[in-house]
């Protein structure tokens, strides 16, 4: 019972670190420069259509949810200590710093990551990776590589789009609803967010959960095994492993950054 | 010594998948310009056979050679190279799906060559008349039947010009008609082209009305090649059932199990 207990942990720690290795693999193969830049730039702005432009519709419409629920608890909390003028800095700080980049990211990986994962699946039980090295051409560059660039450059962005659009639907129901001073409101706002603290600190999260994502992503999807059980497999575990990762690095990157 | 009337020749090969013995010790030579099939019982490995003359897999020991060139030895660079002397067209035609025909069949031609598109154009509508599906140039994989999905595919891995081309199961799941259009084209193209053509397949009669030299794998190697005329009059039990399409022989139509009747009279699971 005993050895078969550590007998499963070793082969769990053996596919982990295998696993990790054919990532990184992965990832060095799709940015190990090819010369190929201009051709991959069609590409690019191809994946940035479909895994940025397309993200967000969702990620508008849950920003400003998000920031209109933020904006009626800090109202009720805040109101009883007769700081509701402060209402502009706790909204701002919490999607700045923690929501916007956590939240965004954890969508991106549900609409993005999934889709991501399943569409290069299905490449590979298609055979149409395959085909692309029977064509001479490196599937790495050619597939993985463009996706992995569009990740990047989208979740950040739509991670401050998330928190700018969070922001003004704390303003409708503060600011409108529920009647704070409007000046005090955006001046609190402003006096209390700190570009490096605040801004760039959000960003680098979310350009840290950026890389994360995509890169288990594609990994999934490019180690999927190629029949519909393995792929559905495949997606399941990039949203669950990514979120877990999104929390985990979260909780680090929040005590790098301000403790 | 390697021989310049064979583009390919395999010596020696062994290949396991998984701890699992799948070729044991494999040799054979395809002849330039001929059109060499390779048929054996669903499940062998066939199809990994292409793979690794592609090498896309690396066998446990023995040589590949293409033109001469060791595949096995190759680093990834030199094995694209090779690759772009080499076509395959896949079971399942593999064609991009977010691409119209026109593009999957110039996409080869627009990603190794600087040719403009006026000359690219032509080049795909020459490739497209060659499978007849030059009127079809427009339409996406998904508006295509299942057999003018593979001659788009056939026009594809003809784009670059191959030496060799390799068909993995070209007629699987084709209705007559499509199969006898594909079996025309892979013939006449090789003629025409002046390819070499490798079709990996079970279907027996279409093969042999086809191939200039046969292997039959099964058993993990060669068990027997000759040209069509001399496996039909080939003796062994083994190669009788297959060519014949007996469903009892040496390949037992049942699953390996215990008695029969003690099996029937116990009632446990």
């Amino acid at each position: 019972m005993l050895v078969e207990i550590i007998q499963s942990l070793g082969q769990y720690g053996v596919n982990f670190i295998t696993g990790a290795g054919r990532a990184g693999a992965l990832l060095f193969g799709a940015l190990k420069p090819a010369g190929r830049g201009f051709k991959l730039l069609p590409l690019l702005i191809k994946q940035l259509y479909i895994v940025g432009v397309q993200s967000l519709i969702i990620i508008v419409v849950s920003g400003l949810f998000i920031g209109m629920v933020l904006a009626l608890q800090g109202y009720t909390i805040l109101v009883g200590y007769g700081a509701e003028q402060s209402l502009g800095q706790m909204v701002a700080l919490s999607l700045l710093r923690e929501l916007g980049p956590v939240v965004s990211a954890l969508l991106f990986a549900g609409r993005a990551g999934s889709a991501l994962t399943a569409e290069i699946g299905l490449m590979k039980a298609n055979e149409q990776l395959s085909s692309l090295e029977m064509m001479a051409i490196d599937p790495l560059h050619q597939v993985i590589a463009p996706r992995f660039w569009a990740g990047i450059i989208s979740l950040p962005l739509l991670a401050a789009i998330f928190s700018t659009v969070g922001i003004f639907g704390a303003q409708l129901v503060g600011v409108d609803w529920l009647g704070v001073d409007t000046g005090a409101f955006w001046s609190v706002m402003q006096a209390s967010v700190e570009w490096q603290e605040d801004i760039v600190n959000g960003g680098i999260k979310s350009l840290v959960f950026a890389i994360v994502v995509t890169w288990i992503a594609l990994h999934k999807g490019y180690d999927a095994v190629p029949t519909s059980e393995g792929i559905g497999k495949a997606t399941t575990a990039t949203v669950v492993q990514s979120s877990l990762a999104i929390l985990g690095l979260d909780f680090v990157l929040t005590a790098l950054m301000f403790s | 010594m390697i021989s310049s009337d064979n583009i390919i020749e395999i010596s020696g090969l062994h290949f396991s998948r998984d701890a699992r013995a799948i070729y044991d010790d494999i040799n054979l030579k395809v002849p330039r310009g001929k059109v060499t099939a390779i048929m054996g019982p669903s499940g062998i490995g066939k199809t990994t056979l292409l793979r690794l003359i592609g090498g896309q897999l690396k066998p446990s020991a023995g040589s590949i050679t293409f033109n001469g060139e060791d595949i096995t030895q190759c680093n990834r660079k030199q094995l694209y190279e090779v690759r772009r002397k080499m076509g395959m067209l896949f079971q399942s035609g593999a064609l991009f799906t977010e691409m119209s025909v026109f593009d999957n069949i110039a996409f080869p031609i627009r990603e190794h060559t600087d040719l403009s598109e006026s000359i690219i154009r032509k080049i795909v509508l020459m490739k497209l008349e060659a499978v007849g599906l030059r009127g079809a140039a427009e339409l996406f994989p998904a508006e295509l039947s299942g057999g003018m999905a593979r001659r788009a595919a056939l026009a594809r891995s003809i784009a670059l010009d191959p030496d060799l081309i390799m068909y993995d199961e070209p007629f699987a799941g084709q209705d007559p008609i499509s199969m006898g259009v594909i079996v025309r084209l892979i013939k006449e193209l090789n003629d025409a082209l002046g390819l070499t053509s490798i079709v990996v397949s079970h279907d027996v009669e279409e093969v042999l009305s086809i191939a200039d030299y046969v292997y039959i794998v099964a058993n993990k190697t060669v068990i027997a090649h000759g040209t069509p005329a001399q496996l039909r009059q080939e003796s062994s039990e083994q190669v009788i059932q297959f060519m014949q399409g007996k469903p009892d022989g040496p390949v037992p139509f049942h699953f390996p199990s215990e008695d029969y009747k003690k099996d029937m009279l116990n009632h446990a699971r």
